[in-house]
């Protein structure tokens, strides 16, 4: 029987010639990810062990993201202990204040995650990196601990959801809309357990950020990992990207798969989540019909805090005003978007129009910091979670959406289709 | 091993964020966490949970993020297991290497009500509501898990294997 790109990477990473779905394995990890809320756990399970060294110094990535710089005393607290930690075991790819960027947004930049990679991390959108052909998986903090002391992690061969894409995109179409339709489409628990394969002629329309978008929200259709395969584009950002070598694994032509989808991307339209399920979708029809008013806007996240997110937001918001009463905060994934970005003159024009910038951070996005809500307070996010509190008060709302899309209502003030303003 | 306790229940997609706010995740210490478990879709939770009362929920249980903090603030509050219908993948992971039992059963998911004294049986699978008189089977785990488990967790585990 043959296997699914997943199940090959993960064959071959547990040294067998092959795997079945719902068996559970053994296999060695290339990377080992961890941030500034799960690593300070990470270090005391560490602790426990017997023998508490690292497996190897230059596997193991550890990124202050969440509540960085400091927000308060015990976030601190948290990041020295991984600085302490990443001292005494001189880890080689720690990221501090400075070096540092959002994880998902900064690891496949630094070239640290690259095709046919086993990676293991303590942060559920560790499923990003399958845009590039890597298989990665978020895991706790315990997998983490075990992961740096060992190089290893079981697994449960899962079996996969095929995704064929096919189409043209349309302008102000982006993966963003494509991942939230799949999602209103097969629901939060969707692919639990499961692979989502994105395989389709029309993945040569989506570039690396989209990808990386995609693959970023696959756990929230319950995904133990999105991935696909490995083209030009991205063998070309790999090369641009650290140029580490890499592995193309390829499904078998009579790869199992559980379900199968195909969706034309020409048909695709801008989509929103409503609160409080990232499945809650409508299209931006719909939601412009429903004339929902917002206070904020966050354009920023490891799921939309890339170059080109920043470029469709400042299509739209440059030479325009930041409606009266709404807040924008736009956050640059890392030092290297933002001074891209400012290369670029984005950041003067989100500025000149009254919006925010923020240094790297995933602040609002978990309701950590810089653009908390309030009660009753609505807010269009390109970040990947809507749910009850996220992101402050557990009254507050978050809406899902496009750069685009969040650009174009931050600028109405209303949910607002980007097609209108352009 | 075996757990029994009075139910708490709870419905589809129960999410990390609710059983334990991101807005406290930098607090470091178990019980002062666990103090804000579940408090945003039931404040009455912390107050009235007993050591080896139980939860029972619906589908996808545990969904949203990888924080182990979930788990371990329900395993500290007291719950000595988690039934729900299906468990999101992160929190199935974390809580076995935790050393918090949890159990799939859609039936009991189902029939289990508010209030209901249950026993679980870890090694069968056997679930009994001795309120209304009625067992159900569950999954037990697959040997490996249990294995883990058995040792107390991943980092026994692992121990016992270096
Ligand atoms: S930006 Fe949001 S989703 Fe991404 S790693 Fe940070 S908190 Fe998690």
């Amino acid at each position: 029987m043959g296997m699914t790109m997943s199940q090959k990477i993960l064959a071959a990473h547990a040294g067998l010639p092959e795997v079945k779905a719902g068996q559970l394995i053994e296999a060695s990890l290339d990377l080992v990810l961890g941030n500034d809320i799960t690593t300070p756990v990470a270090i005391n399970v560490m602790q426990g062990f017997k023998n508490d060294k690292v497996f190897d110094k230059d596997k193991i990535a550890l990124v202050m993201d969440h509540f960085i710089p400091n927000k308060d005393i015990k976030s601190a607290e948290n990041c020295k202990t991984c600085r302490e930690f990443a001292a005494s075991h001189d880890i080689t790819n720690y990221f501090d204040v400075g070096k540092m960027g959002i994880e998902h947004a900064l690891l496949p930049e630094e070239g640290l995650t690259v095709a046919g990679d086993l990676i293991i991390g303590a942060d559920s959108h560790t499923c990003t990196y399958g845009a590039l052909g890597a298989f990665s998986t978020g895991v706790g903090s315990t997998d983490m601990a075990a992961g740096m002391a060992t190089g290893r992690a079981w697994f449960k061969v899962p079996e996969a959801i095929r995704f064929n894409i096919i189409g043209k995109k349309p302008k102000h179409v982006s993966g963003k809309d494509l991942i939230l339709h799949i999602i209103g489409m097969i629901g939060v628990d969707g692919a639990l357990y499961r692979s989502m394969e994105f395989t389709g002629e029309g993945i040569s329309e989506l570039n690396i950020d989209d990808r990386l978008t995609i693959a970023n929200m696959a756990i929230e259709a319950g995904g133990k990992n999105g991935i696909f395969p490995v083209d030009d584009i991205a063998v070309e950002y790999m090369k641009s990207h650290g140029n580490r070598p890499c592995k193309v694994y390829e499904a078998d032509p009579d790869a199992v798969y559980a379900e199968e989808y195909t969706i034309d991307l020409s048909e695709l339209q801008p989509t929103v989540s409503y609160p409080h399920l990232p499945s809650n979708t409508k299209t931006i029809d719909e939601a412009v019909s429903d004339h929902i008013k917002i206070d904020q806007a966050v354009i920023g996240s490891c799921t939309n805090g890339r170059i080109s997110d920043l470029r469709a937001a400042a299509e739209i918001i440059g030479g325009r005003k930041i409606s009266d009463g709404v807040r924008c905060i736009v956050i640059p994934g890392t030092q290297k978007i933002y001074l891209q970005a400012m290369e670029e003159g984005l950041i003067k024009s989100f500025i000149e129009a009254g919006a925010i910038v923020s240094t790297p951070t995933c602040g609002p996005c978990l309701g950590g910091y810089m653009g908390i809500l309030a009660a009753g307070e609505r807010c269009i996010s390109t970040t990947n979670r809507n749910f009850v509190g996220r992101m402050g008060h557990v009254d507050s709302e978050i809406y899902l959406a496009s750069p685009a899309v969040a650009a174009a209502s931050a600028i109405t003030g209303y949910i607002a289709d980007p097609r209108s303003i352009l | 091993m075996e757990a029994k306790g009075r139910v708490f229940k709870y419905g589809d997609n129960v999410d990390t964020d609710v059983i334990i706010p991101a807005r406290y995740l930098a607090i470091q210490d178990k019980k002062e966490l666990a103090s804000h478990c579940m408090e945003d879709i039931d404040k009455d939770f912390i107050g009235r949970v007993k050591t080896g009362d139980i939860m029972v929920a619906g589908r996808n249980f545990g969904c949203g993020s990888s924080r182990e903090h979930a788990p371990m603030v329900i395993k500290e509050a007291g719950v000595s297991c988690v039934i729900a219908e299906t468990f999101a993948r992160i929190f199935f992971r974390n809580a076995i290497n935790i050393g918090l039992p949890i159990i799939e059963c859609r039936e009991a998911s189902e029939g289990i009500k508010p209030g209901d004294e249950v026993e679980i049986d870890f090694d069968t699978g056997i679930i009994r509501d001795v309120t209304e008189g009625r067992s159900y089977q569950g999954t037990p785990f697959p040997e490996f898990m249990q294995r883990i488990i058995n040792a107390g967790g991943l980092v026994s585990y692992i121990n016992e294997e270096q």
